[in-house]
């Protein structure tokens, strides 16, 4: 629809009643981050404190405590240093880069066949790929406890590795699927003509053109490793710990011991890659989105 | 495509959905026929030079060990965990059929029984939440729509925030804000001059939190797909609509919403497998006094030291069973699309 034709005719009242309710949204998504990462630069009892949150804009115990420096960087130190924050972040570097990669050289193969296969049981492993994504991952995660402490392979990061890829799989596989549809039939076929077997095609014809697909799928796949709390919370030792888990178990005894600030540095800081991948993926995070929509 | 190719390139995915999705559902649900061994008891005489001999009754933990190495599961137990009073309470609600004081004491007092109560949360917190994101997201996407375009990407960009975010972080980030020494709970306690307001102390406010969160986190996914909905309505229809005279909000209940229908029931769609499965904020809230839900419960039962592999997995199949329930209406349509389509 054309904006013109509409922008012209709107009273003055709508107008303002939609900027005004665009203000209050984009205040209640963007404060609270802004707000945390504010407050992450500040002693403990200016960010929580009991008398007047002016303290934490303004930072009056954090100068008392600080030299008169408003800005303290003591909460990052702690988090990062004394309490080890920087294993928990190599842990998650290692399993969400490995989960997307392999989640989408699977998911590329198991996609391209859904997409061009047309029979009954691609159907159905479609339909079979829906239910499993619908499954709550701690129910998989307590099937997953018992047979990994028999067979030893329970902390490792490896297993959780391989856990989240097929938990990915269900949405990968759709996600994939319906791209390879938008890709015409013709292409690979008029190859297979020319001689080329089916794997051929695919990796001469298909490969070349899937990559706005693959990165767009690849985004999700990396949000799902990196957001995951369920799974790597039960799957991982105390040592091989991913970054969420390792935040909510040093919350407990960080609270103990008067630290919350560690908590709320490591919280920070375990923003920061999304915010960036936001601010760069922005087009492809929203066309994934509604790609799945469209065409699902 | 022949069979052949088709399963070459497929396996890798089927073998990892199979081994991690397939096996872990008859795990659990092998799992919550078993119980717990019960504990191995035996009578140890100790005497001490003046004090004479006594018995007492201890736990043989090397029976016990080798009760656990020769059976990792425990002891078959039926349905009794499903049963319980930890899961359907049978007895308990037979019981409490049988004497109580009217419909408002039966409610409370089933409540009060712990898998009525995770699923009482569960399943207000998707219902609940599901409408009003979607409601919030439509209202967003419409007024976006309205933006002129140099600010439509600094706002969409702001907008993902909530949903990108991992729950847990996200969770945290607002429990800090609402606490009594944060600075919404501080603001909220000096508005209305009460000291002791604490959003986590009652059972309506920490609903109330979690429900906000909810809305919070899932209004983005509607309004970016409601978003995209809009950029495909027909200009026509909306411009013959505004020739026969059709208000803006006429326009908007007869040729948008039509319009969207299809995209509002996948997003409602994948919106309730999401909400069902509600967990990171009840632990990020630290909510579990006043509410809990399905996964929390598993949670619960698989952390700490006694992990109860039976407990987790009886709750663990009837959230799977909820979740086919919920699934249902889909599954039903596209089995029936499918045949129409064979025949």
């Amino acid at each position: 629809m054309s904006d013109a034709t509409l922008s012209q005719k709107r009273p003055l009242p709508l107008t303002i009643l939609i900027t005004v309710f665009i203000v209050i949204w984009v205040v209640l998504a963007a404060f609270p981050f802004i707000w945390t990462v504010w407050g992450s630069f500040k002693v403990e009892p200016d960010f929580f404190s009991r008398q007047s949150w002016w303290n934490a804009i303004f930072g009056t115990y954090t100068q008392a405590q600080n030299d008169g420096n408003s800005f303290t960087g003591d909460g990052y130190y702690g988090a990062w240093v004394t309490r080890e924050f920087w294993r928990a972040a190599g842990n998650t570097a290692i399993v969400t880069v490995s989960v997307t990669i392999i989640s989408l050289t699977l998911g590329t193969l198991g996609g391209y066949a859904l997409a061009r296969s047309g029979r009954g049981y691609a159907f159905w492993i479609l339909i079979l790929a829906l239910v499993f994504r619908a499954m709550p991952h701690i129910t998989l995660v307590s099937g997953y406890l018992l047979p990994f402490f028999q067979l030893n392979i329970w902390g490792v990061l490896p297993t959780s590795i391989i856990v989240l890829v097929a938990i990915n799989q269900p949405f990968t596989l759709w996600m994939l699927h319906s791209f390879f549809l938008s890709i015409p039939k013709d292409l690979d076929e008029s190859a297979m003509v020319d001689g080329c077997s089916r794997f051929e095609a695919f990796r001469r014809v298909i490969i070349p053109v899937m990559w706005p697909g693959v990165v767009t799928t690849g985004l999700f796949s990396f949000l799902l490793a990196y957001n995951d709390f369920a799974t790597t919370s039960m799957l991982l030792s105390s040592d091989n710990q991913t970054m969420v888990p390792k935040i909510s178990s040093f919350l407990g005894s960080v609270q103990e011991q008067g630290n919350v600030m560690f908590a709320v540095a490591a919280v920070v800081s375990a923003t920061v890659p999304l915010f960036i991948l936001v601010l760069f993926f922005q087009r492809q995070i929203v066309s994934g989105l509604t790609a799945g929509a469209v065409k699902g | 495509m022949p069979h052949k190719t088709f399963f070459a390139f497929i396996l890798p995915s089927l073998i990892a959905m199979v081994l991690f999705i397939a096996l872990p559902i008859v795990s659990v649900i092998v799992q919550s026929l078993h119980v717990e061994h019960a504990r191995v008891l035996v009578e140890v005489e100790s005497c001490q030079p003046f004090g004479g001999c006594t018995t007492e009754t201890r736990v043989d933990t090397a029976a016990m060990a080798e009760l656990r190495a020769e059976k990792p599961m425990g002891q078959f137990n039926g349905l009794g965990t499903y049963l319980n009073r930890g899961h359907l309470a049978v007895n308990e609600i037979g019981a409490i059929l049988a004497s109580n004081n009217g419909f408002g004491d039966i409610a409370t007092r089933i409540y009060n029984l712990p898998f009525y109560k995770a699923l009482s949360f569960t399943l207000v917190f998707c219902f609940v939440v599901t409408p009003l994101a979607m409601a919030l997201g439509f209202a967003i996407a419409l007024a976006v729509n309205a933006l002129p375009k140099v600010t439509k990407g600094p706002v969409i960009f702001f907008s993902l925030l909530p949903m990108i975010i991992t729950p847990l972080i996200g969770s945290l980030i607002l429990y800090w804000m609402i606490q009594s020494n944060g600075i919404i709970g501080a603001s909220l306690q000096h508005l209305f001059n009460d000291p002791t307001l604490s959003l986590r102390a009652s059972p309506v406010l920490t609903w109330a939190s979690l429900l906000f969160y909810g809305v919070w986190t899932n209004a983005p996914f509607s309004f970016v797909v409601f978003y995209a909905g809009l950029q495909t309505v027909p200009g026509d229809t909306l411009e013959s609509a505004m020739i026969d005279g059709a208000s803006r909000w006429e326009r908007i209940r007869f040729v948008i919403i039509p319009h969207l229908a299809p995209l509002a029931t996948f997003v409602a769609l994948v919106q309730l497998m999401d909400n069902f499965r509600v967990f990171e904020p009840i632990v990020g809230f630290s909510a579990e006094a006043n509410a809990t839900s399905l996964s929390w419960l598993i949670f619960n039962d698989l952390s700490g030291d006694a992990k109860l592999f039976g407990s987790a997995g009886a709750t663990s199949v009837l959230t799977i069973v909820g979740v086919i329930v919920l699934l249902m209406p889909v599954l039903i349509r596209t089995w029936q699309e499918f045949n129409h389509k064979v025949v």
